[in-house]
């Protein structure tokens, strides 16, 4: 296994989920050392000593966004786990949710005791039907238990946990929109400032993390802020969950510690390029994340600098295995008939330029296209970014412009020939498959 | 949906008191759950009950997309169509639901009102791609012969 596993550290059984399991596992110990001898500062403090990066997609460090919240001012707290994973190829936080979902409610906890939250919640994406179940039953388990509700663990701490189910939008992932989404409203984004740490759910001060950001807690405390920064690379702390799937002989979700060998990682860890075929190139994070050629990630290791540095990042941990001889207008195209479905429709250069630029691909793909779409494409990615209200309309922007630059010939030849270079297609042969 | 209202009263206890506009998305889960869809007397009913304007449960209704106005055929089939899922095998698949389904194109429903068909969003199961959700639950990994042999199974 790549690295050192901090939370993929058991073997998934059939009951490997439930209260009993984790117990002799040894959880909730870390929360009632907490509870019981530490105050709520110091927990924040041994946070923002381990150095974590939000897991969500942007790497903004935890600790700093805590030290927001002052625990004196006289108002009511929230805390909000983000499990509306929604950004394609992503699916570790389901990972957790289902076989781990104790180590969530232990972490929230703790979070929720450090910032003084008594109402917490888990935004979980409405799709996920085993993930919600497993959730569920967890949060009853912590409840009959006495480890959720009035007097967590017989301390003066009380804290309610509900989760809530979001209902099919992928905006309502972006944190501002999840917040929206629970007051019961469409889930539109806001703008920043205030940031959510001031003016949050129902305008109170909230902290809105990544399910695996918020499931590392348990681990950070149970260890010491400073031992958890020695782990992974100098700059990111601690381990990722890695979605992998695409082209690729062994899809699935690995812990991968930072600083592991990307290479390696694809090629040994998940086997390859399934069928055995060359490696085109990689969508490192989410399709919000520029795609990095094979020859691009010869030497970067699996952390945000190496990553920053190749010119594209880690995201969400959802990596996309793309085999030689895939087509990628076809690619594009679906990435930003993507985007266009999602558009909220709030800002006006993400709710046009996706629908402008999913109708130039759309026809170029059908015949129609000229060879001044392309340079139209970039700029209405251009006139995207940074003037939304939400990253998605920069998000777009960047899956666009990658791919433009990179494979522009593919794009030209289809305008061309009207036709694909390859032969048009994203899957591999069913036999191909059977083979893997 | 008077009858969910019990339900609905303890759920409220979980939730910060007096901020009852954020029980609207759970509420509606339930009722279309109870229902197969949200109909008109049941939107009357939650604003009473949460004193919430009309007009949010309906922005709200039309917003998300897992939220339905109408019923759907018995079985309602969803294939997805993201990135993962298109790069093994999806596109093959939805053509080959919509044959077996009875419908010419995604959105409808088999005139015997057996099988609705929809494409979706990226399902966070792109690791066991192309996936099928039948009502709620997730067939992953699919192709055609197992496709086959799970339609046959839904009468
Ligand atoms: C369009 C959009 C979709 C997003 N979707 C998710 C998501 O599904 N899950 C998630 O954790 N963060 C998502 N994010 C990032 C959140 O806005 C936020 O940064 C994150 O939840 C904060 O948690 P972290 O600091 O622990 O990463 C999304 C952002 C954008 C702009
Ligand atoms: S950028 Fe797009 S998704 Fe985000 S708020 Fe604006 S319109 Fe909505
Ligand atoms: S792309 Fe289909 S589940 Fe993610």
């Amino acid at each position: 296994m790549p690295g050192r596993q901090l939370l993929m550290t058991f073997p998934v059984t059939a009951t490997s989920h439930l209260l009993a399991a984790y117990r002799e596992r040894g959880g909730y110990e870390t929360l009632r050392r907490v509870l019981t001898t530490m105050k709520p500062e110091q927990v924040t403090k041994e946070v923002a000593a381990s150095g974590i990066l939000g897991h969500g997609g942007a790497a903004f460090p935890a600790g700093r966004k805590w030290q927001v919240i002052h625990l004196d001012d006289g108002q009511p707290h929230y805390l909000c786990a983000n499990a509306d994973e929604g950004e394609p190829g992503t699916f570790k936080d389901r990972w957790i949710l289902e076989n781990a979902p104790h180590r969530l409610v232990e972490s929230m906890v703790i979070a929720g005791y450090a910032l003084q939250v008594h109402n917490a919640f888990v935004y979980i994406r409405g799709e996920f039907d085993l993930p919600c179940r497993r959730l569920q039953a967890a949060i009853d388990e912590a409840y009959d238990a006495g480890l959720l509700g009035e007097r967590i663990m017989g301390s003066e701490y009380s804290m309610d946990l509900v989760a809530h189910r979001g209902a099919g939008s992928y905006v309502c992932g972006e944190a501002s929109g999840l917040l929206t989404s629970i007051e019961g409203r469409k889930g539109y984004p806001r703008n920043r400032p205030p940031r959510l740490t001031v003016r949050g759910l129902f305008q109170r001060p909230t902290v809105v993390n990544n399910v695996e950001t918020l499931s590392n807690l348990s681990v950070i405390l149970a260890m010491g802020g400073e031992e958890f920064r020695k782990i992974g690379a100098p700059k990111s702390p601690g381990t990722q969950l890695v979605s992998i799937s695409g082209h690729v002989a062994k899809p699935g979700v690995y812990e991968l510690e930072f600083g592991y060998p990307v290479k390696k990682f694809i090629f040994e860890d998940c086997g390859g390029v399934l069928g055995g075929r060359g490696l085109k190139c990689i969508v490192p994070g989410g399709i919000s994340t520029k795609v990095l050629t094979g020859a691009e990630i010869e030497n970067v290791t699996y952390d945000h600098a190496s990553f920053a540095k190749a010119g594209s990042g880690l995201g969400s941990g959802g990596m996309i295995v793309i085999a030689e001889g895939t087509c990628m207008v076809r690619l594009l195209q679906v990435m930003v008939r993507f985007y266009h479905h999602e558009s909220c429709g709030q800002c006006t250069p993400c709710r046009d330029g996706m629908g402008w630029m999913h109708k130039l691909i759309d026809g170029i793909v059908e015949g129609r296209g000229r060879r001044e779409d392309l340079a139209r494409m970039e700029a209405i990615a251009l006139a995207n970014d940074g003037t939304t209200i939400c990253g998605m309309g920069d998000a777009c922007g960047y899956a666009v412009t990658g791919i433009l630059a990179k494979y522009r010939d593919e794009f030209e030849y289809w305008i061309a020939n009207g036709r694909s270079k390859f032969d048009g297609r994203l899957e591999v042969a069913e036999a191909e498959l059977a083979h893997a | 949906m008077k009858h969910l209202i019990p339900e609905f009263e303890k759920l409220k206890k979980r939730y910060p008191a007096g901020l009852d506009s954020a029980l609207v998305l759970p509420c509606l889960h339930r009722i279309q759950a109870d229902r197969g869809y949200v109909a008109d007397e049941d939107i009357d009913g939650l604003c009473e009950f949460l004193r919430v304007p009309r007009i949010q449960v309906e922005e709200v209704l039309s917003y998300y997309t897992m939220f339905r106005r109408k019923p759907v055929g018995r079985w309602h089939l969803q294939v997805c169509r993201n990135v993962s899922c298109s790069m093994r095998g999806a596109e093959r698949l939805i053509g080959h639901v919509c044959k077996r389904a009875g419908v010419s194109q995604p959105g409808q429903t088999s005139a015997d009102g057996r099988f609705t068909v929809s494409t979706v969003e990226c399902l966070g199961s792109c690791g066991t791609a192309p996936v099928l959700v039948v009502n709620e639950t997730y067939h992953e990994n699919m192709d055609a012969a197992k496709t086959d042999a799970l339609l046959e199974g839904l009468k």
